[in-house]
């Protein structure tokens, strides 16, 4: 795992010694809010409806153990006992005073980590594979490159002030577990002639204008990224708007000036920077790989993995959901819910921070991963220590085996917690997977993916969700509207909407009767929701979702 | 004729602390909804609101909100102003841990 260096060290310690001295300032009053703002959000602190929220990036969503336990420290110490991992690969924390947040900030310096540019317009915290130098279908790892593109783009001059947030994920696998086509720019590793490098796309986002990335350059060497990413970010800082807050993206930038055109003026910056770059960060690259070579993974054979399956029925239907494929045949990915039944999705205690920091240590390589879709993830976990990882896991409430299934929802804050929501996006979470888990259905209806955003910001992705919720007012009510057949794999696809909304008391019943049409229109028990949907359309779907609609008609 | 103008309160976030607080008639600020002051005159309210902004040092994002007068004095009419006078649904967390918080 890559540590940070004493450069890594000295530029943060830097960075928060004059974040201190701007909070102080803020404090005696010699800054006002409107120039504090951008300041403080540059280093991940915004102001939310009941506290200040501190957004702490998690790179590529790696972490060791002790960084984990030093996020479970900082949660005990300046918050609330807890922390909520985000759609983007970010732990945020609901509840620090500004006076305290300059410590918590040199606490997490010491763990190495950092909230660096997890707000305001650069580039953010670059997101990746959850399964990375894991995942048995993988071509190669992509931290490395990850970190690459974090060391570039931070504090790069040039890219202080973009039109807008630039969003990046990469994945080095097939399937795409890094929602690499909602991000401003993807980045897929993929080999040609034994070559390895990249398929680069643009212009994907959520948000009001949600738009599913389309592909700038089919093949892009692998020794070319940095100076190609330095052409598209030059080209976006010149033609992004920054005249309207809404259209500033560069989704909006490729729609107004055309892919091609986009293209066109990327390939001819990029003949510059590629002169430039001197081949530096090709060395960094190697150095930087070296740091993620792969664990020493053991040898040692399987049967108390394969006894469990056959004695315990928990552990059985726990492996069936939340185990997949690992390169390694006698090792497995282990996914850690945090979506138990009736709690807040991507929420961990400091005591469950704990427990899965000495699991890591323990059973796991000292690697943990957090995905986007929230859970907690142990890369490198061998068989046969699955029946005791399962045990600890389930004494402290974190063996819920659901991955994939209609409870593992993703959802944002919402009006819970954030100023910008328009509805509560948490307790329509929390209804509906007590309410499947009450009906026992969630292992028969199977893969099925639930999203909830609190507004058109779209944070929980629902418009990429097999069923999204997003919560908005009606005439001083929260409504809640129902789009359906959304994607965010390599089958990128955007949700279709249903018709009105509905209110706060009538979403659960809505999100049922949608459910139990499925399982009465699925040609067999194999055939998923999403499969079902894109075999029949929206018609009988939207039958189950408005009956009074077809009464009315009949 | 002019239509009544609807009671208004100013609220804003603690700059230290982040929370929520409110204007009372005394020009200080509390935690508690029930000690806002009451703003009935629209001239009156944009001067208090013009106040409260003053107050740099002090506050962030001074705002007027609408309230509804009830048995306690001023109740939120939005639901995101409940939500502030509350705290979040999930858990019990922020104000209703201690309802009726002594003046900062
Ligand atoms: C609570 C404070 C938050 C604020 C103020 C906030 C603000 C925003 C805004 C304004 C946008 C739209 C940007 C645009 O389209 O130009 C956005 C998009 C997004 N945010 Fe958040 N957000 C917050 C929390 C979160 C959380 C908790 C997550 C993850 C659960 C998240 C992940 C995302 C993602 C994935 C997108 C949409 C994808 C995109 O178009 O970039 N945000 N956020
Ligand atoms: S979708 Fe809206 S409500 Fe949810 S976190 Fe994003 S900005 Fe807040």
């Amino acid at each position: 795992m890559y540590r940070h260096t004493e450069f890594d060290r000295g530029f943060l310690a830097a960075r928060n010694a004059q974040f201190r001295a701007q909070v102080e300032r803020r404090l005696n009053g010699s800054l006002s809010e409107d120039e504090f703002k951008p300041l403080r959000l540059m280093n991940g602190l915004y102001l939310q409806l009941h506290a200040y929220m501190l957004r702490v990036a998690i790179p590529y969503g790696t972490l060791s153990g002790a960084q984990m336990r030093a996020l479970a420290d900082i949660a005990d110490r300046w918050d609330r006992g807890y922390g909520h991992f985000t759609t983007r690969q970010n732990i945020q924390f609901n509840w620090p005073r500004l006076i305290d947040v300059p410590d918590m900030l040199d606490a997490l310096a010491e763990a190495g980590l950092h909230s660096v540019q997890t707000s305001g317009n650069t580039v953010r915290n670059v997101t990746s594979d959850h399964f990375a130098g894991a995942a048995a279908d993988e071509i190669a790892d992509p931290r490395p490159v990850a970190e690459l593109i974090r060391q570039w783009s931070t504090d790069h001059p040039e890219f202080q002030f973009l039109a807008r947030k630039f969003k990046i994920a990469v994945t080095g696998s097939a399937r795409d577990r890094a929602a690499t086509r909602i991000n401003d720019l993807g980045l897929r590793i993929v080999t040609r002639n034994g070559e390895q490098g990249f398929e680069v796309s643009i212009g994907g986002g959520l948000g009001r204008t949600p738009m599913i990335g389309r592909v700038l350059r089919e093949f892009l060497p692998r020794a070319d990224l940095l100076p190609y990413l330095e052409a598209v970010l030059g080209v976006y800082n010149r033609l992004g708007r920054r005249d309207n807050k809404f259209k500033a993206r560069i989704k909006i930038t490729v729609h107004e000036h055309g892919l091609d055109h986009v293209r066109d003026l990327v390939e001819r910056r990029f003949a510059l920077t590629r002169a430039a770059f001197g081949g530096a960060d090709q060395d960094r690259l190697e150095r930087i790989a070296a740091d993620f070579a792969p664990p020493a993974l053991r040898r040692a054979p399987t049967g108390a993995f394969d006894r469990a399956c056959r004695s315990d029925p928990v552990f059985r239907a726990w492996a069936d959901t939340n185990l997949s494929a690992h390169r390694d045949p006698g090792h497995t990915i282990v996914t850690v819910s945090l979506k138990a039944h009736g709690a807040t999705p991507g929420d961990a205690s400091s005591g469950q921070m704990r427990l899965l920091a000495d699991l890591a240590e323990r059973y796991g390589h000292d690697e943990l991963r957090i995905s986007h879709e929230q859970n907690v993830i142990l890369p490198h976990v061998h068989k046969s220590d699955l029946p005791a990882l399962h045990a600890a896991l389930r004494a402290h409430g974190l063996a819920t085996a659901n991955i994939g299934l209609i409870s593992d929802i993703i959802a944002c804050p919402g009006m819970d917690y954030c100023a910008l929501a328009t509805a509560r996006s948490i307790p329509v979470a929390q209804q509906i997977a007590t309410r499947f888990d009450e009906l026992r259905l969630e292992h028969e209806i199977g893969p099925l993916k639930i999203r909830i955003s609190g507004c058109i910001n779209a944070c929980g992705h629902h418009h990429v969700a097999h069923i999204g919720i997003l919560g908005l007012e009606r005439a001083g009510v929260e409504t809640y509207q129902i789009t359906l057949g959304g994607d965010g794999t390599e089958t990128a696809m955007l949700g279709e909407r249903t018709g009105p909304g509905f209110s706060a008391g009538d979403i659960l019943a809505a999100i049922e009767r949608l459910v139990m049409a499925y399982l009465d229109l699925r040609a067999e028990r194999s055939e998923t929701f999403l499969q079902t949907y894109r075999r029949l359309g929206p018609a009988p779907f939207r039958e189950a979702l408005y009956p009074e609609a077809r009464a009315d008609a009949a | 004729m002019k239509r009544p103008y609807s009671p208004k309160i100013v609220t804003a976030s603690d700059l230290a602390v982040g929370d929520v607080i409110y204007q009372t008639a005394e020009d200080g600020w509390s935690r508690a909804l029930p000690e806002a002051e009451i703003l009935c005159d629209e001239a009156h309210a944009q001067l208090r609101l013009i106040e409260a902004e003053r107050q740099q040092n002090r506050i962030v994002g001074a705002y007027l909100a609408e309230v509804a007068i009830g048995e306690n004095g001023p109740e939120p009419v939005h639901f995101r102003e409940d939500f502030r006078r509350a705290g979040p649904s999930n858990y019990f967390h922020g104000k209703q841990e201690n309802p009726r918080q002594p003046r900062p």
